[in-house]
């Protein structure tokens, strides 16, 4: 991590960061969900300039067999990013980075799928990184958490993910690309509406009383995203409902 | 009736008692499992708008023989679990060598499930005198979880199909349905079977089924 003093990005302008948001604003999210014919459940999402799709498969039988337990479904979670997704091509295929993110996101949803209902079963979940603007596990986990509701696997709740930073001695919610190469911290979380983390993460430094302000942060976006993936289940609900209606006129 | 789309973790009520399919106690309180529709009556059931067939005992379903062994035929019931049909299930006594005679790899039959164990070891019958291998007609999928609207409140909406289709039809649980007729009353049948399964949370479909069956029957004649 750079220093503040060695770069001479400034990160405020009037007050205001470099792409106009306050420091406590979230970045203009999208979310459509059933996006893919062939899926069990699929959500695709924006978070700023961050493009990612979500596909679950399952439960079904899990290949290879050695795999499976007796007693639950497992979950397998692939974080992959598109070599076209970054500015500077990136190699394809799995590498240390997309593992790990692979590993703590699939924990991060873990705890509130209810595996036990499928024993010897698999729920595959695929995130496909488009295009990347800092913060794309957290975009990543939230299309999940949708496209696992839109398969019909059942959950005690939702999962929301979310960021906050520190760029400029200032707590940030929702780092972007700049802000996160050159800031001082990232601290990404994960957690249920009603506040329970599943996952979080930190890079860079913040004194005890920045992190408890970060994490507050953090939580008050996850709830904010809470809503919207919510609205976007809603209103596939009604997508799902009208256009079939109006056929029905058309029969009269 | 009183109805609501929810996700899942959504509280539903204060009453622990109230808690139905779909939905989970924490605390006293009843949230929903699944993100679908919550029906609030004495007890609230959250009915999924997608998911996968898991087989439950007594469950009616179409399935396709994918191989067989020693003495048992492994059907696919589309499902994550494959159904065993036992030698012994079959309705006449056959023996051993002689099972790709009755079932080959590819046939369909109408079977029950007779009993799923905690491992998912899923059984399968033939013996009753409506179950058996499918030699004509035709076999439609639709989504599992459209089934019950299929059937509707107590078998109304199947009885009332059967009889203004003048077909047979025989619909399992795991989302394929068997239908037996006429060519033209075929048709329709499977045509009405794909509207039910498109508007399946829409509030009184069945009339609206009643009136789409009259008047394409109207336009026959």
């Amino acid at each position: 991590m750079i220093a503040m003093d060695e770069t001479d990005i400034s990160f405020f302008k009037d007050g205001l960061r470099l792409d106009g948001r306050k420091a406590d604003q979230l970045r203009p999210v999208k979310i459509e969900v059933g996006v893919l014919a062939r899926a069990d459940g699929s959500c695709y999402i924006e978070m700023g300039g961050n493009k990612v799709i979500a596909a679950v498969y399952g439960p079904r039988e899990v290949h290879p067999r050695h795999l499976q337990e007796v007693t639950r479904a497992i979950v397998r979670y692939r974080y992959n990013m598109a070599s076209f997704s970054v500015e500077e091509r990136k190699r394809p295929g799995p590498d240390r980075r997309s593992n790990e993110l692979s590993k703590v996101s699939r924990e991060a949803l873990e705890p509130v799928i209810l595996t036990s209902f499928f024993p010897r079963s698999v729920i595959d979940v695929f995130v496909e990184v488009l295009q990347a603007d800092a913060g794309t596990r957290t975009a990543g986990i939230n299309a999940a958490a949708v496209a696992l509701a839109d398969a019909g696997i059942p959950m005690k709740s939702m999962i929301s993910s979310c960021a906050a930073g520190k760029v400029a001695d200032t707590i940030i919610l929702d780092p972007m690309k700049e802000e996160d190469n050159f800031g001082q911290a990232d601290l990404p979380i994960a957690m249920t509406p009603t506040g329970e983390i599943t996952l979080m993460q930190m890079d860079g430094g913040l004194s005890p009383d920045e992190f408890h302000q970060a994490v507050e942060l953090a939580m008050k976006g996850a709830r904010d995203i809470y809503e919207l993936q919510r609205a976007a289940l809603v209103k596939k609900y009604s997508q799902m409902t009208e256009p079939g209606r109006e056929e029905v006129h058309a029969c009269d | 009736m009183d109805r609501k789309v929810v996700v899942p973790g959504d509280l539903l009520s204060e009453e622990a008692k109230r808690s139905g399919e779909g939905t989970y106690v924490l605390n006293g309180s009843v949230y929903s499992l699944l993100y679908g529709l919550a029906n609030f009556r004495d007890k609230i059931n959250v009915i999924p708008l997608s998911g996968k067939y898991i087989p439950g005992t007594g469950d009616n379903v179409i399935g396709v023989v994918k191989d067989i062994t020693f003495s048992n035929w492994i059907v696919d019931i589309n499902s994550p679990y494959d159904g065993l049909l036992h030698i012994s299930e079959f309705p006449k006594r056959i023996n051993s060598e002689d099972m790709s005679k009755h079932l080959r790899i590819g046939s369909s039959i109408m079977a029950r499930v007779k009993d799923v164990d905690p491992t998912m070891k899923v059984e399968l019958t033939l013996n009753d005198r409506k179950l058996g291998h499918i030699k004509a007609g035709r076999v439609i999928e639709i989504s599992p979880t459209r089934v019950p609207r299929l059937i509707g409140k107590g078998g109304s909406m199947i009885s009332m199909l059967k009889k203004e289709l003048n077909c047979s039809i025989f619909v399992g649980q795991n989302g394929r349905i068997w239908i037996h007729g006429g060519a033209e009353d075929t048709d329709l049948a499977l045509k009405t079977i794909t509207l039910i399964e498109k508007e399946a949370h829409t509030n009184g479909l069945t009339d609206r089924v009643v009136a789409y069956l009259k008047k394409e029957k109207g336009a026959r004649s």
